[in-house]
């Protein structure tokens, strides 16, 4: 079966993905490989493994990826003086819909007894 | 009637006694307890083991208490995102969760404050009690607070009994056995940092964090103060400090100052940082920064 390119509204399948990211401008085909399904690609065509997405990201968001490589945008793990884990940017952005979701915070301290302290 | 000239005489026998009675003294209090920092290190190790052995029967645990010294070379620096903080409080709790706090009464070494976006930092209009059902709120920031471990610290120079120093890593430290309760150092604090401990701290036992630091988070007794130690029994292992390691957003970054290619030393040279309360001169080791 040909590839279709066209960009459309999709109907049969992945119809739980909503695209909020820049929506206008991008479908699923800009970052998607049409012929290798398992990878990604550049604008330049120039094809990109999931493991290192984050080079996809930068190409729009080049002032985080540099942010990110000093270790100063996203979580860190591992040792301040020695190994670290890196997370990559679709581990806390989900792609299609990268804001972060708003979350339950934890309690409030206890008020003090007597007001005015 | 009643001359202006007289004065009480001390005959010469007096006068030695009480010199001799104030050299003894004076002697004795050499050999008896000193501050953890003076101690000689054989000392150190038995009042150690002392500790460990009185937690242990106290909570039916095996408890560790580390007296790692600083590392050469070492001097730690906090920043934190003030755009990326959503104010969840994950920090607030994994902090007192890995420093043995009082959970009742409580005690809470990081107070995350809510502000109004059109106000900027003002202390004034903070609310450190916001609950709504989900963070951030619309129109809001939030600025956690929590020990600024200042290079000129007005909270050491305060204390009367020198029961807490700044150390070569730049973490100030309390002693928590010389400390006498007075609180001075909590009114000499610009940033509500010290936290007392007005009765005696409870902790499950099965939440308690056993490895322990002497200076850090081993079990404090009531009447002492406490505060934030950039995690000392993490950092000074090379670990993140707990509240770094469970913010969600990343907002917190923490590592070596005198280390050019830190994460410390990429944010003060590239981001828009600041300080609480510059005007006051404390001089922060804590910096907050714009990470957009």
């Amino acid at each position: 079966m040909p590839v279709n390119r066209t960009r459309r509204e999709l109907t049969e399948f992945h119809t739980d993905i909503v695209l909020a990211h820049d929506e206008q401008h991008r479908w699923c085909l800009d970052c998607h490989d049409a012929d290798q399904r398992d990878q990604l690609h550049l604008a330049s065509g120039t094809p990109v493994s999931f493991d290192e997405s984050y080079m996809l990201c930068g190409q729009c968001h080049g002032e985080k990826l540099r942010d990110w490589r000093a270790g100063v945008h996203g979580r860190r793990a591992g040792q301040w003086n020695g190994h670290k884990t890196y997370l990559l940017c679709a581990h806390c952005h989900n792609p299609h819909r990268p804001r972060f979701k708003t979350i339950p915070p934890m309690p409030a301290p206890a008020r003090p007894a007597r007001p005015g302290r | 009637m009643r001359s202006d000239s007289h004065r009480t005489t001390v005959n010469r026998r007096e006068f030695a006694s009480c010199a001799a009675a104030a050299a003894a003294g004076f002697l004795l209090t050499g050999c008896g307890p000193r501050r953890l920092h003076e101690l000689p290190p054989d000392r150190l190790k038995d009042a150690i083991r002392e500790m460990e052995r009185r937690y242990a029967q106290q909570y039916g645990t095996a408890v560790t208490v580390s007296d790692a010294p600083p590392i050469p070379g070492v001097e730690f620096a906090y920043a934190l995102d003030i755009s990326r903080c959503v104010g969840c409080r994950r920090c607030v709790h994994a902090c007192v969760e890995e420093n043995n706090q009082s959970r009742d009464p409580e005690v809470q070494w990081i107070r995350v404050l809510e502000m109004e976006k059109g106000k900027g930092v003002d202390f004034s209009e903070a609310d450190p009690y916001y609950a709504p059902p989900e963070v951030p709120e619309e129109g809001h920031f939030y600025v956690p607070v929590q020990c600024q471990q200042c290079r000129n610290a007005p909270c050491t120079k305060v204390c009367p009994t020198g029961a807490t120093w700044t150390e070569p890593d730049g973490i100030v430290v309390v002693d928590y056995d010389w400390c006498i309760g007075c609180r001075y150092c909590m009114a000499a604090c610009p940033y509500g940092a010290r936290h007392f401990n007005w009765g005696q701290p409870s902790i499950p036992a099965d939440r308690l964090n056993v490895k322990t630091h002497v200076l850090g988070n081993r079990p404090r007794p009531q009447g002492v103060v406490e505060k934030c130690t950039f995690c000392i029994q993490r950092t000074r292992n090379g670990r993140y400090p707990a509240c770094v390691e469970v913010c969600p957003a990343g907002a917190r970054k923490f590592g070596n100052l005198l280390d050019p290619d830190s994460e410390i030393r990429y944010i003060i040279e590239h981001k828009r940082v600041l300080v609480l309360k510059e005007e006051l001169n404390t001089v922060p080791r804590f910096f907050y920064f714009y990470g957009t």
